[in-house]
Formats: C-alpha cells, sequence, structure tokens
C-alpha cells in the first residue's frame, strides 16, 4: 500500500510542477504582454478571468473530447487553470514599479528589453512569485479530480477508498494533498518575504 | 551645445510649452525656474527625448536630436530625478554602473569608474560600494544619484529638482558638492528648481520661465538687479530690497559650508593630525549636541596643549558669530573689525552653518562688481 502511496504522491507532484511550470511561462509572457500591448490588456486579463470561472469539472470534461484520457489532459486542465493567478499578478506587478524607476531607466538609456529584464521583472518578481504559488496551491487540489479523466495522482486513491467506502483509503489520499499545499504555501510565502525586501 | 528653436508642445488642447527658444554653451551651469506647471520638467525631458515635442527643433552639438537614436542619444546625457530613482534591487556599484554597462565598457572599467566616483564625494569604495540604496541617508542616495549619471562621463546632465526633497544642510552640501563636480569635470547641467536660493547659488544662468513662456533669460546678477517681471520679483523675495533693485544679501549667501569641525571630546592629538592633514590652522569645536562652542587654533595647542588632552580645555571665543539671517554688511563689518581673519555664522538652532573668511568675502564682493571670478 505504502508503495501505491508514494506512487501516487510522485505522480501528483510531477503532473502539478510540469502543469504549474508551463503556466508560469505562458503566464508571464501573457502578462508582459498585456503590460506592453495596451489595447491588448483588457482581453488577455478577461480570457484568464473566465478560464477560471469555467467549473474545473466541466473544463475538463471539455478538454477530453480533445485530448482524450490520461495526464496530458489533466496537465492542459491545470495549466489553463493556473493561468490567472500568474497572468494578473505579472501585470499588476509591471504596472505598478513605480513610474520614477520607469523614468529613470528610460532616462538612462536602457531599451525596452532591457528595462523589462533589469528593472521592471526584478521589481516586480515578489508578486509574480506570489501568483505562481497560489497557482501552485490551487493545483494541487484541483489535480486530484484527475482521476476522472483517467490521469495519475493522488486522486486515484481517494476514488478508490470511496468505492470501496474505505475511510483509511481517502484519507490517505486526501492528507497529502493537504500536507503538501500547506508546506508549499509556507515556504513560498517565507520565500516571497525575503524577496520583497530587495525590491522595496 | 543645446539649442532650442521654437520649441512647442500641447497636451490635447492646451498648450504646454509655447515656442521656446534658447542657446546653452558648452560648461554652463544652466538653473531652470519658475511656478509649479510653468513647463520645466517638459522642458528639461524634452532635451533627453522621454517628451517629443510637437513643434521646434532642438540641437545639441549642432546635430537635430530626432535624427539620434534616443536610446542611444539618453547614454550621452546624465538625468537625475527628484525621487533620486536608484534601483532598490541593485547595490550602489550596480546603480552606478548602469551606462558603462549599457555602452559595454569592461568590467575592469566599471570598477574604476565606481571607485573614482565614490572618492569624489568621499564615500569609500569598501563601506558603500555593496550598500542597497535603502541602507543609505537620503543625502547620500541623493550622492550616488548623481554619481550614477556622471558614470560614462555625459557631457550634459540633465537634473531636476535633484536636492528639492533633502534637509537644508544636506542641501548645502551638495550644492556645494555639485557646483565643484561641474567645474572640475567642465559638465553642461540643466538644472530644475523652483528655490530661488538655489538658483542664484549654482547658475551660471538663470532661466524664468510661466505659462509655458521664457520670462527672462540672464545671469544671476543681472536678474538681481533687473528683474524683467513682478513674477520674477516675487521669486527674488527676500534677496530684494523693496523695489529699489539694489538685491539684499544676507550672511548665508556668502558662507563657505565646508567647515573642518570636531567635538569638544577629541584630542590634541587628532585636533593637530585634522588640521595638517586639511592644511587648515584653527578647528570649529562643538558640544555633545553639535552647537557651537568655540574655535581651537593650532598656536594655542602647540603652547598650552598637552598630548591625550581634550580639546575642550583650549577652546577660545575670540571669534564673532553672526546669524545666517544677518544681513551680508553687518557681517561683512563684524569681520573687518574683528582680530581672527573669519566669522562663523550659525544656524537658528546654535549649530554651525559655515563660515565667511577674508577671501570668500573678498570673492563675494567682486562677483557684485564684475561677475563671476574665479
Ligand atoms: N502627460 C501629461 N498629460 C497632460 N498634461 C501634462 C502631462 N505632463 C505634464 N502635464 C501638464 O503640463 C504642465 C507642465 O508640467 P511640468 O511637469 O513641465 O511642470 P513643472 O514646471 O515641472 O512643474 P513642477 O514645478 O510642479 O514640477 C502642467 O500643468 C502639467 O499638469
Ligand atoms: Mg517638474
Amino acid at each position: 500500500m505504502s508503495g501505491a502511496l508514494l506512487e501516487g504522491i510522485l505522480e501528483h507532484m510531477a503532473i502539478v510542477s510540469i502543469a504549474v511550470l508551463i503556466s508560469s511561462v505562458l503566464g508571464i509572457i501573457m502578462g508582459i504582454i498585456a503590460y506592453w500591448v495596451r489595447f491588448l490588456d483588457s482581453v488577455i486579463l478577461w480570457v484568464s478571468e473566465v478560464l477560471q470561472t469555467i467549473p474545473s469539472l466541466a473544463l475538463l470534461a471539455l478538454l477530453m473530447i480533445i485530448f482524450g484520457l490520461g495526464d496530458i489532459t489533466m496537465i492542459v486542465g491545470l495549466v489553463l487553470y493556473a493561468l490567472l493567478p500568474i497572468v494578473s499578478n505579472t501585470y499588476t506587478g509591471l504596472k505598478n514599479v513605480s513610474p520614477h524607476l520607469k523614468d529613470a531607466a528610460r532616462g538612462m538609456g536602457m531599451s525596452k528589453m532591457q528595462r523589462l529584464f533589469k528593472v521592471e521583472i526584478p521589481l516586480s518578481f515578489p508578486l509574480i512569485f506570489s501568483g505562481i504559488k497560489i497557482a501552485l496551491v490551487n493545483s494541487l487540489s484541483v489535480a486530484v479530480m484527475g482521476v476522472l479523466i483517467g490521469a495519475n495522482g493522488l486522486g486515484t486513491i481517494i476514488y478508490r477508498g470511496i468505492q470501496s467506502r474505505n475511510m483509511m483509503n481517502i484519507l490517505m489520499g486526501a492528507i497529502p494533498v493537504v500536507i503538501m499545499a500547506l508546506v508549499f504555501d509556507f515556504g513560498m510565502s517565507k520565500i516571497e518575504k525575503k524577496l520583497i525586501k530587495r525590491t522595496k | 551645445m543645446i539649442k532650442f528653436q521654437n520649441v512647442s508642445k500641447c497636451y490635447g488642447h492646451t498648450a504646454i510649452l509655447k515656442n521656446i527658444s534658447f542657446d546653452i554653451k558648452q560648461g554652463e551651469f544652466v538653473v531652470l525656474i519658475g511656478p509649479s506647471g510653468c513647463g520645466k520638467t517638459t522642458t528639461l525631458k524634452t532635451i533627453n527625448r522621454l517628451i517629443e515635442p510637437d513643434n521646434g527643433k532642438i540641437f545639441i552639438d549642432g546635430k537635430d536630436i530626432t535624427k539620434a537614436n534616443p536610446v542611444e542619444l539618453r547614454r550621452t546625457i546624465g538625468y537625475v530625478i527628484q525621487q533620486i530613482g536608484l534601483f532598490p534591487n541593485m547595490t550602489v556599484e550596480q546603480n552606478i554602473s548602469i551606462v558603462p554597462k549599457l555602452l559595454k565598457y569592461p568590467k575592469q572599467k566599471c570598477q574604476e569608474i565606481v571607485q573614482d566616483l565614490l572618492a569624489l564625494v568621499d564615500m569609500p569604495y569598501e563601506e558603500n560600494a555593496h550598500k542597497y540604496p535603502t541602507e543609505l541617508s537620503g543625502g547620500q542616495q541623493q550622492r550616488i544619484g548623481v554619481l550614477r549619471a556622471l558614470a560614462a562621463s555625459p557631457p550634459i546632465i540633465l537634473m531636476d529638482e535633484p536636492f528639492g526633497a533633502l534637509d537644508p544642510i544636506t542641501r548645502d552640501s551638495l550644492q556645494e558638492e555639485i557646483k565643484r563636480i561641474q567645474k572640475k569635470l567642465k559638465k553642461t547641467i540643466v538644472f530644475v528648481t523652483h528655490d530661488m536660493d538655489e538658483a542664484l547659488r549654482l547658475a551660471d544662468t538663470i532661466i524664468f520661465m510661466n505659462n509655458g513662456k521664457i520670462v527672462q533669460m540672464a545671469s544671476p546678477e543681472e536678474m538681481l538687479q533687473n528683474p524683467a517681471d513682478s513674477i520674477i520679483k516675487s521669486f527674488l523675495g527676500k534677496h530684494m530690497d523693496n523695489g529699489n533693485g539694489v538685491p539684499k544679501l544676507f550672511a548665508e549667501d556668502f558662507m563657505k559650508t565646508k567647515v573642518f569641525k570636531v567635538p569638544r571630546t577629541s584630542r590634541t592629538l587628532e585636533c593637530i593630525k585634522l588640521m595638517s592633514s586639511k592644511d587648515v590652522n584653527s578647528l570649529v569645536v562643538l558640544n555633545d549636541d553639535d552647537t557651537y562652542l568655540g574655535t581651537v587654533s593650532i598656536e594655542d595647542i602647540k603652547a598650552l596643549g598637552k598630548p591625550g588632552k581634550e580639546i575642550a580645555e583650549l577652546v577660545t571665543n575670540d571669534v564673532i558669530t553672526v546669524s545666517r539671517k544677518e544681513g551680508a554688511q553687518i557681517a561683512f563689518d563684524k569681520l573687518l573689525s574683528s582680530k581672527s581673519n573669519y566669522v562663523i555664522v550659525l544656524n537658528d538652532n546654535q549649530t554651525v552653518a559655515g563660515l565667511i573668511t577674508r577671501t570668500s568675502m573678498a570673492k563675494a564682493l567682486g562677483e557684485a562688481l564684475w561677475g563671476e571670478v574665479l
């Protein structure tokens, strides 16, 4: 049993990490585009907001039609679902960098790219990081639903427990999810505090 | 060096700059002054193309700046803003070497630049280079802001109310530093302020703006003698005698703010060392709360001092003091009738603001008669 549990935890983590990684890259790029291209910002923010308001079950069902059963569908679903906090935190962070600092950077002769990478992203990184944290913690629980679309992870153990009315099994699947969420939330909040120090 | 030709700028239907033309010579210290919203910042920002004018042309060294790539242009013009604008994620060293790095100077050169510049403002490299901006005082931060603008040796430096947020004492010393640096490095500086004291103290030429137009462009002396408009008179305020056109000047207008001070608890030997290293023959001695106690001269120490004794025992009160708002004439009279060759200028709270020596008096009189003398 403990072998299955360990496997479940690892699969769960793997699916969530891959999804959040992809979502971070996509989300940060979308946030930057929204920040740079004025007329696109409302569109991009709207899309990521709408994605999140779709009930996760419905979203997964829709994706299943396209991608079939399995881990890939779950990852795609998580990516879409995790986008909002990352996009909106990136956008807000970049937008809220002090106008004086932006002015100074421009006045010193930094190009748009140099301003982004040397000033704007470093200064908004704590907020971007906090978006990634929210995405990660949310995804850990959403990923439990993977079992319904044939993906691996802790959902499988919980589902088996439900079917066999075995409380032990349900808890064995659920508790690691809660612990992982708490650990990540705590650890990443700590890092976030450290990051903020260097941007004020 | 910098030439404005009929420059105009509108936001919507409001004209912010109305047909501005002027010339700034190489090595000139030009101060833009005027009431809030008159267009000083806008004028300044057109020079490094942070703002593009709607009409008119701006030339630097005879070249139309719209023909240059704006990013490259800005790397050749230093820029200092009121809010200081140091990047909080970078150390002092990284902040100062931004433009040299953008220009791809080798690492070694960047570090040399930082060392030289920090030495220029008496902030030792080892102690300061690796600090973050939040670990510095406001005055130190703005010093770094100025150094950052100097880093790639741009011939032109733009400064937008750089000392506006600083306390008066820090501002005094930074003004003196920037003037010294400007003369030493022969920079052309365009400096925005709304403080007439600052303008009179720093400028070779003052450009007075109101409502997007230039009201008067003149040397400080000429502006004092012939202010072109009542609004300029109101800005000159205390510097004018009731309308008869003779400038009213105060002790503070002539004082040197670089004064060598020691606490009353210093030892005789330290004082002698300081005197010989700074090449002065007397020091100002302060009480524990930084108020003025008296002075001590090298003769007294040599005649009466024992090694290791506290300096407080040797302090004398022969030197005359005046308040910084004392009329210049009274201060001069006191100086001329005094045995010592300087008078001490005190702030209202009895701390030391500066001193007037016979040389600084002579220089001030010379400037009043013949304009700037070096
Ligand atoms: N982007 C903008 N859009 C509209 N109006 C603007 C803009 N920037 C500046 N203005 C207006 O232009 C006028 C001149 O502004 P500017 O910043 O040049 O004034 P200033 O002389 O530097 O004033 P201060 O002493 O307050 O800094 C002001 O009335 C200001 O409100
Ligand atoms: Mg301004």
